[in-house]
């Protein structure tokens, strides 16, 4: 019994943490949530000087890059899926594999140094080198910056590819072969096998993509350094935008007053809030897989195997 | 006819895939070109010996960055490997129980925190009722992140072990917990050590939770309860300024950063690999 009592101690403390989080979170913002209530997301001025908090083009430009960077990173990090657990030769798995997983292992400042120097200044040249029938569309409009939306969004998509690709991967796996026998031996084509595959793993294909979409939403450093951090709400791909997780990395150690650091504690809440809901549906829909894979398959013996066994 | 649409189709999806892969790989070779390119460029003795020069002085280096990510990570670490461990011992040994599901849950819910947010709760935890920014504060904020990883690569690792041993341990008369901490455990330790190492070199890179927790500082400095600079916050103040010189630095500094998380990452690698082969 004490060693139940002194492991699960050690045990509550990460649920502790959990429940601390959304606790503290609440309590250091209760000033801006009781003076501003909900119009704190419906107006867009951020003016800490006057003491004007708006919020809704933080949260515009983190659904609105995760959700570019998700467009972007999807069918690549489908793609990679595929490629490795489907059709890739045995011994090129392991390399390919490692070289993604390198990806994932690169710390974000470092995308977003090579986001400033290099990525943006080739945005940049593209931007410039837009024709203006296209730069008539709302979606292109702007000078060409270099720091923007664009530029976060691609920088996002080379960061959450390789987590929505290795959980992609691991889901593939758990696809029984028999699947996929079953599809060559009706005469499919490798691509309509896989697409059986897919099919069998939608679930989890889904939720690895979502799990991605989680990680697009909190990432912090590499989007803070190219977006251009102006808060404005637009839908142009060439305006310099903002986002939740860049204003509190931003202004969070020279906020002055209480007020300030409130607003940003509560940007911070919802950040919470939000990336919580995301993973935590994403990891319904992979595990909704697994116990899909644990129910017990009906399987179609012929009756003479049956009493042969 | 129809079957050659559709293997035409298939072989389409076919380098598709195989270009989905080599695009990914494309950032990768060229954020790790430039890297070394204006790192090694930049690199010199005195960045390891120097504390950050005033602008226009050649002279300065990151050597108080670089102890001082040591610190905070060790700090974390101090915090986040017996936490986690028994943490992990308990959600694998009462697996099936309410609250050891419940703790599973915090672990992956933690995971899935954005960094940032954690910094705001080292703030609000550390920073505010001590009164000043800290190392110690950075070190809780990176601590927090790495008890998800450890708890989780210890409570999988420990399933792995063979249910034999342990029973031998307990018919030898051994308590549960005797047969845990001297039997399975240690049979569970090289792995558990990987996992360390891991979680170690994912944190270690990180920078958002630091921003407002250990904060910077221009002077070399190894006291927790004051500010300290981080290799991290340094590359970020760096990169964002306005001086070609300090741009220099910063490269420099992300070179010292991507060779400390890629060794350690590839020393678990490693390790695993060998570890795999004692396996079979």
């Amino acid at each position: 019994m004490p060693f139940r009592l002194g492991t699960g101690f050690f045990g509550a403390i990460l649920v502790a943490v959990v429940v601390g989080i959304a606790l503290v979170l609440y309590t250091d913002a209760t000033e801006a949530i009781h003076k501003f209530g909900f119009q704190f997301w419906q107006t867009e001025v951020w003016d800490p000087i006057s003491g004007e908090f708006g919020a809704r083009p933080f949260i515009w430009g983190t659904l609105y890059s995760a959700l570019l960077a998700l467009l972007i990173a999807g069918p690549i990090a489908l793609g990679i899926a595929i490629f490795i657990s489907e059709l890739c030769p045995a011994w090129a798995q392991r390399p390919l594999v490692f070289l993604t997983e390198l990806l994932a292992a690169i710390p974000s400042i470092v995308y977003g140094l090579w986001g400033i120097f290099v990525l943006v200044p080739f945005v940049r040249q593209i931007e410039a080198a837009t024709p203006p029938s296209i730069k008539a569309l709302p979606l292109f409009s702007g000078p060409p910056l270099g720091l923007g939306m664009l530029s976060a969004a691609i920088l996002l998509a080379i960061m959450v590819v390789p987590f929505s690709s290795s959980v992609a991967r691991e889901v593939l796996r758990a696809v029984p072969q028999a699947q996929r026998e079953g599809a060559y031996a009706l005469g499919a084509t490798r691509w309509e096998a896989i697409r059986m595959a897919l099919f069998y793993a939608r679930t989890g294909i889904v939720g690895s993509l979502m799990l991605g979409f989680g990680r697009a939403l909190g990432e912090t450093m590499a989007v803070t350094m190219v977006i251009g951090n102006t808060p404005q709400v637009s839908v142009s791909l060439y305006a310099p935008q903002y986002t939740m997780a860049a204003v509190i990395a931003n202004e969070f150690a020279e906020a002055a007053d209480t007020l300030h650091l409130h607003a940003l504690v509560e940007i911070g809440l919802v950040l919470f809030v939000i990336t919580l809901a995301v993973n935590v549906i994403s990891r319904a829909f992979i595990w909704s897989l697994g116990a899909q894979r644990r129910r017990p398959v009906r399987r179609a013996t012929p009756a003479v195997a049956r009493e042969a066994a | 006819m129809r079957s050659y649409w559709r293997r035409a189709l298939s072989h389409t999806v076919v380098v598709l895939c195989g270009a989905a892969v080599l695009l990914a790989l494309v950032p990768l070779a060229l954020i790790l070109f430039y890297v070394l390119k204006q790192g090694l460029s930049a690199i010199s003795w005195t960045f390891f010996t120097h504390t950050p020069a005033q602008f226009g002085d050649p002279e300065g280096g990151m050597a108080n960055g670089i102890v001082g990510s040591l610190i905070v990570t060790g700090l974390g670490a101090i915090f986040a490997i017996p936490v986690g461990i028994l943490a992990g011992v308990y959600a694998s040994e009462y697996r099936g129980t309410r609250f050891a599901a419940a703790v599973r849950f915090a672990a992956d819910t933690l995971n899935g925190v954005p960094s940032i947010v954690i910094g705001v709760f080292a703030y609000g935890v550390v920073v505010l009722p001590l009164g000043h920014f800290s190392a110690f504060a950075g070190g809780f904020a990176l601590g927090v992140m790495m008890l998800p990883l450890v708890m989780r690569t210890t409570e999988e690792l420990l399933l792995l072990v063979p249910p034999t041993l342990r029973e031998g341990a307990l018919a030898l008369g051994a308590t549960r917990a005797r047969a845990v901490f001297t039997v399975v455990l240690p049979a569970a330790f090289p792995g558990i050590v990987t996992g360390i190492l891991l979680a170690i070199a994912r944190v270690a890179g990180e920078t958002a939770p630091l921003l407002f927790t250990s904060l910077n500082n221009a002077y070399f400095s190894t006291d927790p309860r004051q500010p300290i600079s981080t290799l991290t916050v340094q590359v970020y103040t760096f990169a964002t300024s306005p001086y070609p010189e300090w741009h220099r630095q910063a490269w420099a500094g992300a070179l010292v950063l991507v060779a400390l998380v890629l060794s350690c990452s590839l020393l678990a690698r490693i390790a695993t690999a060998r570890l795999e082969k004692y396996r079979l």
